[in-house]
């Protein structure tokens, strides 16, 4: 691949996605858009490149997109993040929202699913939660993610990482062959593709935002951006949980460490509350 | 050092386990079937075992249920590690006893995943 193409490529990736490529990838852009430009009757991926410039259509577009993401994903990923649910967030938004017993979670890099299910079983395995109202918000860049998200079907290979036994044989069905989570945890997710770098106030008002693992694609000012319109959806003692490996050195102060909790934050107080203070009637989950 | 028996009648799978387990810093050792496996836990009580179901002479099943009858048996903690990937199984496997269950095949990842559910790694 040419410099040039792979200098449109980033480019390209970073106006629709806000994802940066390294300069060293493009083995990585090779290999996962070759299939994408012979799908679509193109010899290779420099055809693709002269397609995307001559104004290809938005589904091509998107299809380069969504196989530059990565979905690798697991339940119950990274273990810590879940423990900050669990031990810290969860008791104290059962003493805090007690009076209107309800919860808002946006799970704003779902994925395939993992995470807003692992969040589902999480609560529903809790007996204090019965009769709340759990709303959880899912979203994704990757249209195709989302799909298998909604279907939430897995593989034996997708359940045996992270997922203990107990949970399997309590929140998923076998399917010939395969594992599918059940109604009633689905239905406390609701999937919506979205792009962080649009708008997505009209999402509403969050308890809890998990952004994991996803900020590490974008550059510093795109980072800082996201992270001050995710303050502005997150209640004022809300909570902002990153990826256990992920911090907010260098991102400003819009979100604060709680002291000895890695990976858990909390707005800063400093910062206006929120503006968007009313939850859409299209956001919530029957 | 934890000490892990690996319960298989394929040689080909124990030394794949055995070498996952060594990686994870395991003392290993090794049984055919579920005979084997009780002697080697009368002489030494490990602290995991991984299981297979189908075996000759005593399976999976017959072993676990005699090992959570024996004195000290109750301490290791067991994976299944088997292709009767069926939740029949799972549960028959879970009320007799085991900790966790791999359905085969399986790779380190999820061997380390089951070990660090049960809190052997």
């Amino acid at each position: 691949m040419n410099a040039a193409d792979y200098g449109f490529l980033c480019r390209f990736l970073k106006e629709r996605s806000g994802f940066v490529l390294a300069q060293e990838k493009e083995y990585l852009v090779q290999s996962r858009l070759l299939p994408v430009a012979r799908r679509n009757g193109l010899s290779d991926v420099a055809n693709l490149v002269q397609a995307l410039q001559t104004g290809a259509s938005a589904a091509l577009k998107t299809e380069v997109i969504e196989a530059m993401m990565n979905n690798e994903s697991l339940f119950f990923r990274d273990k810590i993040p879940f423990d900050r649910l669990r031990d810290t967030v969860l008791p104290d938004l059962l003493k805090r929202r007690e009076p209107v017993r309800q919860i808002r979670i946006w799970s704003a890099a779902a994925s395939t699913g993992q995470e807003p299910y692992s969040v589902a079983m999480m609560i529903a395995d809790r007996p204090e939660f019965a009769g709340w109202r759990i709303d959880i918000v899912a979203t994704d860049i990757s249209n195709d993610a989302l799909e298998q998200a909604r279907g939430g079907i897995y593989s034996q290979f997708e359940v045996q990482r992270g997922l203990p036994i107990q949970l399997l044989m309590h929140h998923f069905d076998q399917i010939k062959g395969e594992w599918r989570i059940k109604d009633r945890l689905r239905n406390m997710v609701q999937f919506r593709q979205l792009n962080l770098l649009s708008n997505f106030s009209a999402l509403g008002q969050f308890d809890i935002v998990f952004c994991r693992n996803v900020l590490i694609y974008f550059d510093q000012p795109t980072k800082i951006d996201v992270l001050a319109r995710i303050r502005r959806v997150t209640a004022e003692d809300g909570y902002l949980i990153l990826g256990a490996a992920e911090t907010m050195v260098g991102l400003g102060d819009t979100f604060v460490p709680v002291p000895d909790r890695r990976a858990l934050y909390r707005p800063h107080p400093r910062d206006p509350a929120p503006v968007v203070r009313l939850v859409p009637d299209d956001a919530r989950v029957a | 050092m934890k000490r892990c028996l690996i319960i298989d009648d394929s040689s080909v799978i124990r030394k794949v386990a055995r070498r996952i387990l060594e990686g994870f810093a395991f003392k290993v050792t090794e049984a055919a079937d579920g005979r084997q496996a009780l002697d080697e836990c009368v002489k030494e009580m490990p602290d995991a075992i991984l299981l297979d179901w189908n075996m000759p002479v005593m399976d999976g099943y017959e072993f676990l249920r005699a090992l959570r009858a024996m004195p000290g048996g109750d301490k290791p903690k067991v994976v299944f590690c088997t292709t009767e990937n069926d939740l029949a199984h799972i549960a028959r496997a879970m009320h007799a006893g085991a900790d966790e269950y791999i359905m085969k095949p399986f790779d380190k990842e999820i061997v380390e995943a089951k070990f660090q559910e049960v809190g052997l790694i």
